[in-house]
């Protein structure tokens, strides 16, 4: 079969699975973020796919470039936040940070 | 079956691959070089849609920039003696269940879905032309993303200071 818009969807939908099944399981708060930088690349390929197959304009790849910026800011300042909760706790499992817990 | 086609597969196979080995291996080292694996896998696959500009992006922003940050976040936040490198998991039954659900929903969603088939020019280069969109069409986007890196920088170098209260 020819290579089409459905099999990039479908490789964007298994790697969307992929990071949300590290996001759900994973304790550790660094690779919790791992898993969300998965589920941005798999929205991006999305995007991508769509523009190259059904619009053929640059407007999906404009939304991509758009994406990895906003990808970079939310990641810098989750490491700062994890960084924080280690210096608090001594430990960056997400189970554990359970201050506000009442 | 044509070269695109092989190099589809491939690409295909190694992203996922790295992808599942992030997933699945408990040592947070092999987590990030799984990642980094994906990233390329995926810069491949902006190869492969014609899309020469963000592929470079994503070679230089996401390896070389998020994930060396992520493994700062590991090397700092870790305890190097004994087995303080392996990274637990929680709920790993019910949580395979759901997302396995999600993936049927979407594959099947995909399938049944009636694409509208395009014609599909031949790759040009992107870079001039992606310039021109963010100087025109994009301009105001451009200019509040600028703002929010700024911010998102001001903001992490405030949070990870060693005093910050």
């Amino acid at each position: 079969m020819q290579v089409g818009l459905t099999h990039f969807l479908v490789l964007g939908a298994i790697l969307f699975c992929l990071g949300l099944l590290a996001v759900i399981t994973k304790r550790n708060a660094v690779t919790v973020l791992m898993g969300v930088e998965l589920i941005i690349n798999a929205a991006n390929i999305n995007f991508i796919a769509f523009t190259r197959y059904m619009d053929n304009d640059l407007d999906g790849q404009m939304f991509g470039v758009f994406v990895i910026v906003i990808a970079a800011a939310g990641a810098a300042v989750a490491l700062a936040i994890v960084l924080n909760i280690y210096q608090r706790m001594r430990s960056v499992n997400l189970d554990e940070a359970d201050s506000l817990l009442g | 079956m044509n070269s695109f086609d092989v190099m589809f597969y491939l690409i295909a196979a190694l992203t996922l691959l790295a992808a599942a080995v992030m997933v699945f291996s408990k040592n947070i080292i092999y987590n990030a070089m799984g990642l980094l694996v994906a990233f390329f896998g995926v810069a491949g696959i902006y190869v492969m849609l014609g899309a020469d500009f963000l592929a470079a992006t994503q070679l230089l922003i996401y390896v070389g920039g998020i994930l060396v940050l992520l493994l700062f976040g590991v090397m700092l936040s870790q305890r190097f003696t004994g087995a303080e490198m392996r990274t637990g998991t929680l709920q790993v039954l019910p949580a395979t269940l759901v997302c396995a659900g999600i993936a049927a929903i979407l594959l099947r969603m995909i399938w049944q879905t009636p694409w509208p088939k395009a014609e599909i020019a031949a790759p040009k280069p992107t870079t001039h032309e992606i310039g021109m969109q963010f100087m025109t069409t994009y301009l105001i986007p451009f200019e509040i993303v600028s703002v929010l890196l700024l911010a998102a920088l001001v903001g992490a170098a405030f949070l990870g200071r060693r005093d910050a209260r």
